[in-house]
């Protein structure tokens, strides 16, 4: 049985920029397990000397001519944002 | 004496000069207003997909083929993730395992020896956004350059001192210029240059612990940041001190560097293939096709210069050092100039004056006729090099046909004997005093002599003849 | 009212004679929504005012030039962008977010001349199974109020079982529209990877996900495909292959047709009733003349854990760019961008949805690259290759489409395990990016079940073939719920 401690939980919580309370972590720390546990069932498998599967159909060489098209209006993509200045996006002191 | 030896690699990343982005179809163009040149694909929407760029592609191919490197018979685009607002998938589209271009080299020459500086690798990627702090404690996001297409040249630790370093960007950025697949501009942005940096004692097979400097922004600050760095790294180790594994940054106004972070752990990417992106794989007949694009590079010009035109070595250097030049000198000399002649003008007074006025062979009224037509005047004696000077600066700044000019302003030089000894004779009659001076043995007399002579002929007399006459005249009196 | 039980060739004669309107036929679809959506929570949007102006805008439309799908309403998962239409993937994180462009599969319904009725719920960014997992409501059942619809494409599945609609677009990224189109008793199909386009598809799994029609007849879903299928320059996933008329396929002979039923379809963990009803449906198979023997998937015990590795890892790759700056949810008063980022995504995501995104930043973490993302790569390879094989031999592949019938609602949502392993039927589909359908073939308990009909990669004009050929046969597509009748 794999056991995720709630270090390992809130690790990969904090790089996912999740916050989590203590109490959730002890949640996810018990359903990962679980979750981990089945999906390390996959070291069963046999696959020596097999290529992994990136992209399920092959195609090859999909390639764009260097022609602009499709400009985006910027008061357009303005709309959605929280906080501009000069057309420009705002963000918080990155610390 | 040091008892150090230095070990740089160096990581390049040079902006490739293709219309649109690598990923989305927006203009890829300098100097825009913030957010103008942007698709939705670089604002990361919902739903959104990158498309690849052929013409960046190919470009990685060229910069790679130019560079020594083995191209990739098939390559893939990686996810690279990190967040950061002027990132804005949260991952950047790059190529781990499976770059463009592999084990390749560039030779230097420093103090005459010459040496090869391997390169381990180039890969294709996107550039970030570009971010501005502001004082009010906020920062502005700029989309433009989000997705401009960028190669990274990783070197190995070949290179052992701070001119190595120099000579290296110096030789990478005219081969790459010559590809024409970037401006290579550090001022522009358009060419970065990161160093990592060591020091061991001679004889030690393992490496030291390495800094990585940022902030280098012109060649003479590599150079300089590394001096400096190797410096410090020298007198930390010297004081039983240890390095630590940081980045550091160069300050340009002390020429030190200082502490930027120190790095934890190696930062974990979580790199996957990029499922939107399908592999590319590169045959035969497409890498000829490219390959026959690249012109000939600097190092063969050089060569051929010197066996072809019998140009001293300094010459085919600097003549080779910018495609825009060696075209230039090659076109001047097909058009009937003098090689040594033509390489003499566009060394001095040539690119004095472009120096001068900060500005490009293309904004200038000069062409390689032009050029030839006079370094043509010259070695047949119609203009002094005096004159040419005048007809330069009409061929520079209004261009033209030497010879059109020449008959123009009647700058064509005297060389004929009668006319120059009359006006010798002229002169001598009216400058009595000198001769006294002469014979009295001040032999700058004739100088001034000269001087008026030449006043007389508005600068047209030709010179050396000027000279015999004047001397035989004067030994008549 | 009886036009929304009609098929669209039906409908388009109709239009035609001009014995019905463009309008006639949404307003009727609005006065459905109107009456069912209340008890069975289909859609998140309606637009009203747009459907009938786009509607009268098709009226005045001449006859000629009109295709098969001409002025029919459709709804639209809400994970599919729609141009100035809020488009929320039943996250908070969109709640009230407005795309700047149209998915590349509403332009071609737009081109159709079909017209948008709304926008149906789902799980959280496509995560789930029951539909329960979205941010604003649970979809119910049409066939039991009391049951889930299935999910992630929960509301297309139950807005076309309720006659809200006679078309919705679904995604399929490991069963999400085969397994709700099961438990609604309708037919849904899941393509040949990169026979639709994904641009506008709000990624969940981008080497998975496949948009899918949901339709209450084979000959419409194929219509469906038909529309929305080919070669899109702006995603590069797309194939070249030609995509054929799916219609012409509709034959009804299938005498000679091998047919490759895998025993583990039918072992542990499939409902009696599930294998009864697939085991019929062979003998109506058999009778038409097809031949099946019992075949083996050996690797695809092992497809639900890849499956989860692989859809987590991309699915934590695809949902970090919800970061609150450049749109959707962004945490009011942060004072540094660490605050921003943290409490952005952390008030924005669901539970379910988080739980991925840790499952896939665990399982591309330097320490277990290998052992469990690289390593499903690998087994997605010997999970294709197992399909590759039995291709070799057989037309077809079938089985049930799922192993039950429609769970009750909360019954099965706190044990995310019995959800997960539930998935095998359909998750290996998604692994091989073969084409998949499920149509009905039966009830248990009033409940729907479904039969699946795999393919060949772009061969989805066989299983086509082969579902319109079974359901010819049967009546269980003429069947409807009883909310039907009663409203």
């Amino acid at each position: 049985m794999t056991q995720l401690t709630k270090e390992q939980v809130k690790h990969h919580a904090t790089l996912a920029w999740l916050a989590i309370t203590d109490d959730e972590a002890e949640a996810y720390v018990t359903e990962l397990s679980g979750i981990v546990d089945f999906v390390k069932e996959l070291q069963e498998a046999d696959t020596d000397g097999v290529e992994p599967m990136t992209h399920p159909l092959q195609v090859f060489n999909v390639l764009r001519k260097d022609v602009p098209t499709d400009i985006l209006d910027r008061e357009e993509m303005l709309k959605s944002v929280k906080q501009h200045e000069d057309g420009q996006i705002k963000v918080p002191t990155i610390l | 004496m040091t008892n150090f030896e230095t070990i740089v690699g160096l990581e390049v990343h040079v902006e490739l000069k293709t219309d649109t982005k690598i990923m989305s179809p927006a203009p890829a163009h300098f100097g825009a207003e913030p957010n103008m040149n942007i698709h939705v694909t670089d604002l990361a929407y919902p739903g959104v997909l990158p498309t690849l760029n052929e013409r960046a592609v190919e470009f990685g191919m060229k910069a790679s083929m130019a560079l020594n490197c083995e191209v990739a018979s098939v390559m893939n685009f990686d996810r690279k993730h990190y967040f950061y607002p002027d990132n804005p998938k949260a991952y950047q589209i790059s190529q781990d395992k499976r770059p463009v271009g592999q084990n390749g080299w560039v030779e230097i020459e420093v103090d005459g020896k010459k040496k090869k500086i391997r390169i381990e690798r180039i890969h294709l990627e996107e550039d970030a956004g570009k971010l501005t702090h502001t004082d009010e404690g906020h920062s502005l996001v700029d989309l433009n350059r989000q997705g401009t297409p960028l190669i990274e040249i990783v070197t190995e630790a070949d290179v052992r001192s701070p001119e190595e370093a120099y000579a290296f960007l110096e030789k990478l950025k005219a081969i790459i210029q010559y590809t024409g697949v970037s401006d290579v501009r550090m001022e522009e942005g358009s060419l970065r240059c990161d160093a990592n940096i060591s020091i061991r004692p001679f004889g030690q097979e393992e490496f030291g612990t390495k800094t990585e400097l940022k902030n280098l922004n012109s060649f003479n600050f590599v150079r300089r940041g590394i001096a400096y760095e190797v410096e410090r790294q020298e007198k930390v180790l010297l004081s039983g001190g240890t390095i630590q594994q940081e980045t550091r940054r160069y300050e340009e106004a002390t020429g030190a560097t200082s502490l930027m972070r120190v790095k934890g752990s190696a930062k974990d990417y979580r790199f996957i293939n990029d499922p939107d992106l399908p592999e590319i794989h590169i045959d035969q007949a497409w890498m000829d096709r490219v390959r026959a694009e690249i012109p000939e590079l600097p190092d063969a010009r050089k060569e051929r210069y010197i066996n072809e035109f019998d140009l001293p070595e300094y010459d085919a250097k600097v003549l080779t050092l910018t495609k825009v030049m060696a075209d230039f000198f090659e076109a001047t000399v097909a058009a009937g100039a003098d090689a040594k002649l033509a390489s003499n003008w566009l060394m001095g007074e040539v690119s004095a004056y472009l120096n001068a006025e900060q500005k490009e062979f293309s904004e200038t009224a000069l062409t390689p006729d032009g050029l030839a037509s006079m370094v043509k005047l010259i070695a047949d004696g119609t203009i002094s090099s005096k004159i040419a000077k005048k007809v330069f600066k009409e061929l520079i700044e209004k261009g033209g046909n030497a010879a059109d000019i020449v008959k123009e302003q009647g700058l064509v030089q005297i060389s004929d004997e009668g006319t120059l000894r009359t006006i010798v004779t002229e002169t001598l009659d009216a400058n009595e005093q000198s001769i006294e001076d002469y014979k009295n043995g001040k032999d700058r007399a004739v100088g001034f002599l000269v001087g008026q002579i030449m006043k007389a002929t508005k600068g047209q007399a030709n010179p050396p003849l000027v000279n015999k006459i004047l001397l035989e005249e004067i030994a008549k009196r | 009212m009886t036009l929304l039980t009609k098929t669209a060739t039906e409908l388009q004669s109709l239009l035609h004679n001009r014995e019905v309107s463009v309008k006639e036929l949404t307003e009727e679809s609005l006065s459905r929504i109107a009456k069912v959506d209340g008890d069975v929570h289909a859609f998140l949007s309606t637009n009203e005012d747009q459907a009938l102006a786009t509607a009268q805008q098709l009226d005045n439309q001449p006859l000629e030039g009109r295709g098969p799908l001409f002025g029919l309403p459709i709804g639209i998962k809400d994970n599919i962008v729609t141009k100035g239409i809020v488009t929320t993937c039943a996250s908070k994180m969109l709640e009230n977010f407005v795309p700047v462009y149209d998915a590349t599969v509403v332009e071609h319904i737009n081109a159709a001349g079909m017209v948008t009725m709304g926008k149906l719920n789902m799980d959280e960014f496509a995560m789930g199974s029951t539909t329960e997992r979205s941010a604003f409501q649970t979809t119910h059942n049409p066939w039991n109020l009391d049951h889930v619809p299935g999910g992630s494409s929960g509301g297309s599945a139950a807005a076309v079982a309720a006659g809200e609609v006679a078309f919705a677009l679904g995604s399929d990224t490991g069963g999400s529209v085969r397994q709700p189109a099961a438990f609604c008793g309708v037919v849904g199909m899941k393509p040949t990877y990169g026979r639709v386009s994904r641009s506008g598809l709000v990624a969940f799994a981008s080497s998975l996900d496949q948009v899918g029609p949901i339709t209450r007849t084979v000959e419409d879903n194929a219509l469906l495909l038909n529309a929305i299928a080919g070669l899109d320059h702006r995603d590069s996933s797309t194939s070249p292959q030609a995509v054929p008329d799916f219609r012409a396929a509709l034959t009804g002979d299938i005498k000679g047709l091998k047919i490759g039923v895998p025993a583990e379809y039918l072992g542990a963990g499939v409902s009696e009733e599930a294998k009864a009803a697939v085991l019929e449906a062979l003998k109506v198979l058999e009778s038409l003349g097809a031949e099946w023997e019992e075949v083996s998937l050996p690797n695809s015990k092992y497809a639900s854990q890849a499956y989860y590795v692989i859809s987590s890892s991309e699915a934590s790759s695809n949902l970090a760019r919800f970061d609150g700056i450049r749109y959707g949810y962004s945490a009011e008063g942060a004072k540094s961008l660490e605050e921003l980022y943290t409490r952005s995504r952390s008030e924005g995501f669901g539970e379910e949805v988080k739980r991925r995104i840790l499952l896939g930043m665990y399982s591309l973490g330097a320490d277990h690259h290998e052992d469990l993302y690289m390593k499903s790569l690998k087994v997605r390879t010997l999970v294709a290759q197992d399909f590759a094989k039995l291709f070799e031999k057989y037309d077809v592949i079938i089985g049930p489409s799922t192993a039950t019938t429609a769970y009750k609602i909360g019954e099965l949502i706190h044990d995310p395990l019995t959800l997960y392993a539930n998935d095998i039927l359909t998750v290996p589909i998604n692994l091989a990016g073969i084409p998949a359908i499920s149509v009905p073939c039966g009830f248990s308990n009033g409940l729907p079940l479904g039969l699946q009909i795999i393919g060949k990669h772009y061969d989805e004009a066989t299983v086509y073939k082969v579902a319109h050929a079974y359901e010819q046969a049967t009546d269980f597509h003429t069947q409807k719920p009883a909310l039907w009748e009663v409203k």
